[in-house]
């Protein structure tokens, strides 16, 4: 069974007169593990397929089942309940709370998901040992430098331990060196089992990820395996 | 996540957003502030007003009747027309009521008119003279500051003498010496005996300090040959009031020879009635004036909405995280709530140390101070301005699509 699964999925925007087909009944499957890039020219649909794989919104038409569920039925509670249990987002301007702490912000989530104080600490520290920054947890965002902050956002969308991760250009706001520190975190993530989604632009980051998706004006142009990296490892000894 | 944790975490986000805008917070507050301030000390001079008045009252005593020929308090036209062809209460039948009852301790007759009164060239020209006896001493609880009361001899025959009260004495007599002096009531010459000490004067009606006392066979001899008496009875115990009542009304029924199933062609007054009457008045006042002060509540209110709608439409992103993150509506409308109840609850707080200090100023006038009562409900009434006024921004802020949330810059 997939543990994504899209069926003729539109989404279409109204503006005044005019409809903007954002997504054309796009169908598509991914299966627990995979590490998949989505990639396409800008205006092309790409975040509004991340929005309604993370539940963020919901399809102007068409199905979409998670981990076998069917959530077009769910009401506002309940999909805001699968987003705190199975997904993470990793946004391209990171998103944390300006006044929490580092690890505070990555708390948040265990906080909605009603986590007592002890297991929060522990899961969060764990979160941010996982992504080497086990000696900054009191640091704000203004305190960190934009790759810190990404880690702590990844940090953050890892912490409950979802089902999938997703990242909306995550190195859009990063120089590539740091960039690639990320990618390779990414790359971590992936080999421990991670289903991982990343939206880019820059074919040196899709090149991380097994499988590429192309899409052009709402619909999914081309859907390719890659070889398996072999500067992975390369990458890796960067950190 | 349960309601208490995210009470929690509403009030630990809400103190946060405070106190990273804490200039703007205590603006905001200051709306709050005014508005709670004038509520509670409109509120404590209302409290004010009703002691200085049951103080007044008490100050006869709970415990006397008082018989006259109509009611204190007639409500309507047709009531008056009822009642104003009712004879009159005459010397006589006090006379008669005094021998018969069993439950009083003191009666006294009591009539009085305004009338000037003169030592030597000064001038009082509008003092209130009672004619009575001896026993308006233990009716009326005036207490004598100099010299002493009527004799019942006094009371009863010729003598001329009279007790003054306090205004009176200081108005004819300034510094000087007040007993043995006479003075001239209306035609007549009066020798002083004694002066009662200060009543105060919250309401005119049971106000002695201006007021002269004489004999009421003075009064009739020299003022008035025929009023309309009141009687002022003073049961022996104030837990008997309805017993010495019903006998007081026997008695009167028989005296004034009214036939069995008609009604009383006279009436017997309380204090409680008069209460009851200033309780209405007194509701009126408290009524409007609660409602003129709680616009001002209503402004500092608008005020706290206002800023919650700038809170939330700064915080979109935000929002967006938190609810991408896992956050239902529910706990950003929790969310929310706190921070206004939280600003507006600081505001009660700075209210009720500002009002403290000017209760103490209203104290000097009137017996009030912010009680227990009226600093819980001036806190639990600005939680509730909070919790109003923030509701409508928060309920915005809970209905947020997230996607727009997170692409708002
Ligand atoms: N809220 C909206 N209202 C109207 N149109 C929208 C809205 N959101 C997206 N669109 C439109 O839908 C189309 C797809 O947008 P989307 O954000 O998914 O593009 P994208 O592939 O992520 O682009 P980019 O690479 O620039 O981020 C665009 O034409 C966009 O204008
Ligand atoms: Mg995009």
């Amino acid at each position: 069974m997939s543990l994504i699964r899209l069926q003729n999925i539109s989404r279409r925007y109204q503006m005044g007169a005019e409809t903007i087909h954002a997504l054309r009944e796009v169908s598509l499957e991914i299966d627990r593990g995979e590490y998949v890039a989505i990639m396409g020219p800008s205006g092309s649909g790409k975040s509004t397929l991340m929005n309604l794989v993370g539940c963020l919104d919901t399809p102007s038409s068409g199905s979409y089942e998670l981990n076998g569920v069917n959530t077009s039925e769910m009401d506002d509670n309940q999909l805001a309940g699968i987003r705190n249990r199975e997904i993470g987002f990793v946004f391209q301007t990171f998103n944390l709370l300006p006044r929490a702490n580092a690890l505070r912000n990555v708390e948040l989530p265990l906080i909605y998901a009603g986590l007592s104080n002890e297991e929060r600490k522990t899961m969060a520290l764990d979160a941010l040992t996982q992504v080497g920054l086990a000696d900054r947890i009191h640091h704000k965002p203004n305190e960190l430098s934009g790759g810190q902050r990404q880690r702590v956002a990844v940090a953050r969308a890892l912490v409950t331990n979802p089902s999938i991760i997703l990242a909306d250009e995550p190195t859009g706001n990063l120089d590539s060196r740091t960039g690639e520190e990320i990618m390779a975190l990414f790359e971590t993530l992936s080999r421990k089992g991670n289903t991982l989604i990343v939206v880019t632009h820059e074919e040196e980051v899709a090149r991380h990820a097994r499988r590429i998706l192309r899409i052009r004006d709402g619909l999914i142009a081309s859907d390719e395996k890659t070889e398996k990296k072999s500067g992975v490892d390369a990458v890796l000894a960067v950190l | 996540m349960n309601f208490f944790t995210e009470v929690k975490e509403g009030l630990f986000i809400a103190w946060d957003a405070i106190r990273a805008n804490k200039l703007r917070s205590i603006l905001t507050t200051l709306g709050i502030v005014i508005g709670v301030v004038t509520v509670t000390l409109m509120g404590t001079a209302i409290d004010g007003l009703n002691r200085a008045f049951l103080r007044s009252v008490s100050m006869l005593g709970a415990d006397v009747l008082y018989l006259s020929r109509t009611s204190w308090f007639i409500d309507s036209y047709e009531e008056w027309l009822k009642v104003r062809d009712r004879r009159d209460i005459t010397l006589a039948q006090v006379r008669e009521l005094e021998k018969q009852m069993t439950l009083a301790r003191a009666i006294a007759p009591f009539v009085d008119a305004r009338r000037p009164v003169k030592y030597k060239n000064r001038n009082s020209s509008s003092v209130v003279v009672i004619g009575t006896t001896e026993q308006f001493q233990f009716t009326s609880g005036s207490v004598v500051g100099q010299g002493r009361f009527l004799t019942a001899e006094e009371a009863d025959g010729g003598r001329p003498v009279c007790v003054v009260g306090s205004e009176v004495a200081t108005n004819l007599f300034q510094q000087g010496p007040a007993l043995g002096n006479k003075i001239k009531v209306g035609q007549q010459v009066f020798e002083v005996v004694g002066v009662l000490e200060k009543q105060g004067n919250f309401l005119g009606h049971f106000n002695l300090d201006n007021q002269v006392i004489i004999p009421v066979k003075q009064f009739l001899g020299g003022i008035w040959h025929d009023p309309d008496f009141e009687v002022q009875v003073k049961v022996i115990d104030v837990k008997q009031l309805e017993d010495a009542k019903e006998e007081l009304r026997g008695i009167m029924r028989k005296i004034r020879r009214v036939p069995p199933g008609k009604e009383d062609d006279f009436a017997i007054n309380q204090q409680e009635s008069f209460i009851s009457t200033f309780n209405r008045v007194a509701g009126t006042i408290a009524t409007v004036g609660l409602f003129i002060t709680g616009l001002s509540l209503f402004v500092g209110g608008i005020g706290i909405m206002n800023i919650m709608f700038v809170s939330v439409a700064e915080r979109t992103r935000e929002i967006g995280v938190r609810k991408a993150i896992g956050a239902k509506r529910r706990t950003i409308l929790i969310q929310f709530l706190i921070e206004a109840a939280s600003i507006c609850l600081l505001g009660g707080v700075l209210a009720l140390a500002i009002a403290w200090p000017v209760t103490f100023l209203i104290g000097k006038f009137l017996p009030a101070t912010l009680s227990l009562t009226v600093a819980g409900i001036a806190l639990l009434v600005s939680i509730l301005t909070g919790v109003i006024s923030g509701f409508f921004p928060a309920w915005r802020a809970a209905r947020m699509n997230p996607v727009d949330a997170l692409r708002n810059e």
